[in-house]
């Protein structure tokens, strides 16, 4: 079997993230990168399933600025097979749409059988590139996956749906996306980061896979105004020595919050 | 056959396993409302579902049978056939699991612009505009299509915009299956609701505890505060890790994301990570012992000391109160 692992470079949750404030795009500059963590995981659900099924081949794929090898050189060390990794100029700024038709591009060309995504990044947030990317290609798709078992005719899993949990089975080829709730990934040992060095990690154009980015063709989301929020200020601090207790239920009550 | 007015915008509303409508229906259409007019779509609902968006002030009402032992396909082919019905001038489609997967289906298909995530919407002379909060409500953009009808996912729980009660036609949607593969859906086995405690996203109040609490036993004492003060129950990331509580209750950039009118953190040191979760609300209160922890820098009160002992008082001033 063969399974892409969509993974993605996001500013660390851990530190500042900034937007730039003149284009509105994220400031990659501003703080650490890091692989997320969520992709990481994904990752692990194909490299499972690799470890017991000697004939899979898992592929890392990304669309992202050129300086996100390193990260991509992560996944490798992780354990991904080899890497796909679109850079083009032109998707600078991408919105969804664009995203969305320019993986499944890549993915037609790879022809894998399974497609394995985060349920949400930790950037944009948005969750929804597993669902576009089932309807681009026009195969079954399961989302927010708790639980997973792969075989080699279809996924079956636990959905994590809005009103409870659910049991879902689909045939492949299929795309699907996984929860917080599956393991973290294996932390890449020394052999690992050795050999991310000599794994294949190819580099696609838009025009290699035959996107075209035609802002009449197709309406795009845009950021019209971008603003930095003013930090929260500190309130009160007290320490406790015996009477705070009093203190916060008069705030409470002067503010209606009892 | 009914015409449908200039500036509908379609509502996809989202049905509970029982066929109700979604608690995220009112603001959905309330938000529909500030920028047209609402038509909603109930797909595999029941009259009761029906009766909620009336009274919720949709102007019109498309229904369409539904198939709940197929996932997100259905639903996505009934949309489409509402949306080419109606010629909206928007979609709005709240920001759950389903509704997104649905509202990226329907844009791909349609090819119209996705809007993901927006706190509110609103009309200017070019049309229409979504607002987010972005990065842990660090910052605020507003985005648009470059042209034609945005499908817009809404944040629940930010909307507060409420449409009057209408009086609306109904109309039976005839929809055409489009054949697309879909995965098949088991039934929804519903999370146990083992308290009448309030949903912690869209809460008012929120009560959280953190790696502080020390133990899934001695958590118990966020529960009981959270019950004095009616308030939903939350919890950081490492008391979820530690294994106090489910992940359904976690508050931060992974898991919930709230905006209450109160939101009290009890033990939680305030990791970047958790603050992106809960810094947008109105008012702050940390309880913490060590008192550098980061929460009290966006506390609005915060007290230095043990919750062991504030909380239990706290409790009790509470419920002398309300005698």
């Amino acid at each position: 079997m063969k399974i892409y692992v969509l993974v993605k470079e996001v500013p660390d949750t851990y530190g500042d993230r900034k937007l730039d404030l003149e284009t509105g795009l994220a400031d990659r500059a501003a703080g650490d990168v890091v692989l997320d963590e969520i992709t990481e995981r994904a990752l692990e659900v194909a490299l499972a399933y690799a470890a017991k099924n000697a004939d899979t081949e898992v592929v890392a794929l990304s669309m992202s600025p050129e300086s996100s090898t390193a990260s991509i050189r992560r996944a490798l060390a992780i354990g991904a097979g080899s890497a796909v990794h679109i850079v083009d100029e032109q998707l600078r700024g991408a919105d969804l749409s664009l995203t969305a038709q320019t993986l499944a591009a890549a993915i037609r060309r790879g022809e894998p059988d399974l497609v394995i995504a985060g349920n949400l990044s930790t950037d944009g947030s948005a969750g929804m590139i597993p669902a576009m990317l089932a309807e681009h290609l026009r195969w079954t798709q399961a989302t927010a996956l708790s639980a997973v078992e792969i075989s080699a005719e279809g996924v079956t899993g636990t959905r994590a749906a809005d009103a409870g949990t659910q049991q879902v089975t689909a045939s492949l080829p299929a795309v699907i996306s996984i929860t917080e709730a599956l393991p973290d990934a294996r932390f890449p040992n020394f052999k690992g980061i050795m050999a991310a060095k000599k794994k294949p990690l190819e580099v696609l154009s838009l025009a290699d896979l035959g996107v075209c980015a035609d802002p009449a063709d197709a309406p795009y989301a845009i950021m019209t105004t971008v603003a930095e929020k003013p930090p929260r200020a500190a309130g009160v601090k007290i320490v406790d020595d015996g009477d705070a207790t009093s203190k916060l239920v008069e705030f409470l009550t002067q503010n209606r919050l009892v | 056959m009914m015409s449908y007015p200039e500036k509908s915008i379609l509502v996809l509303v989202d049905i509970d396993p029982d066929g109700s409508a979604a608690g995220s229906t009112a603001a959905l259409i309330g938000a529909a409302s500030t920028i047209g007019t609402p038509v909603a779509l109930i797909v595999g609902g029941t009259q009761e579902a029906t009766d909620a968006v009336t009274a919720a002030g949709a102007q019109a009402v498309l229904t369409a049978a539904g198939d709940q032992t197929v996932l997100t396909v259905p639903i996505v082919d009934a949309l489409q056939a509402a949306y080419q019905r109606v010629q909206p001038d928007a979609v709005l489609v709240s920001n759950s699991i389903s509704g997104r997967d649905v509202a990226g289906r329907l844009a791909v298909r349609e090819k119209l612009a996705v809007l993901v995530d927006a706190v509110g919407v609103s009309r200017d002379d070019e049309g229409i505009l979504a607002h987010h909060s972005v990065y842990g409500g660090s910052f605020l953009t507003d985005s648009a299509a470059t042209f034609g009808a945005p499908v817009i996912t809404v944040r629940q729980g930010a909307v507060d915009a409420r449409a009057d009660a209408a009086d609306p036609a109904v109309e039976e949607l005839t929809v055409t299956a489009s054949g697309m593969p879909a995965a098949t859906a088991g039934e929804i086995a519903a999370e146990e609701k083992t308290s009448s405690r309030p949903e912690l996203r869209g809460a008012a109040k929120v009560v959280s505890g953190g790696r502080g609490l020390g133990s899934k036993e001695k958590f118990e004492l966020v529960e009981q505060l959270a019950d004095a003060l009616g308030a939903a129950v939350g919890a950081s990331r490492a008391a979820v890790d530690a294994g106090y509580i489910p992940y359904a209750h976690q508050v931060g950039q992974t898991g919930v994301s709230v905006s209450p009118q109160l939101y009290i953190a009890l033990g939680i040191s305030g990791a970047i990570q958790h603050r992106a979760g809960m810094q947008t609300a109105k008012t702050i209160v940390a309880i913490n012992k060590d008192g550098e922890a980061p929460i009290f820098d966006v506390a609005d009160f915060g007290i230095v000391g043990d919750v062991f002992t504030i909380v239990p008082q706290l409790i009790e001033a509470i419920e002398a109160r309300k005698k």
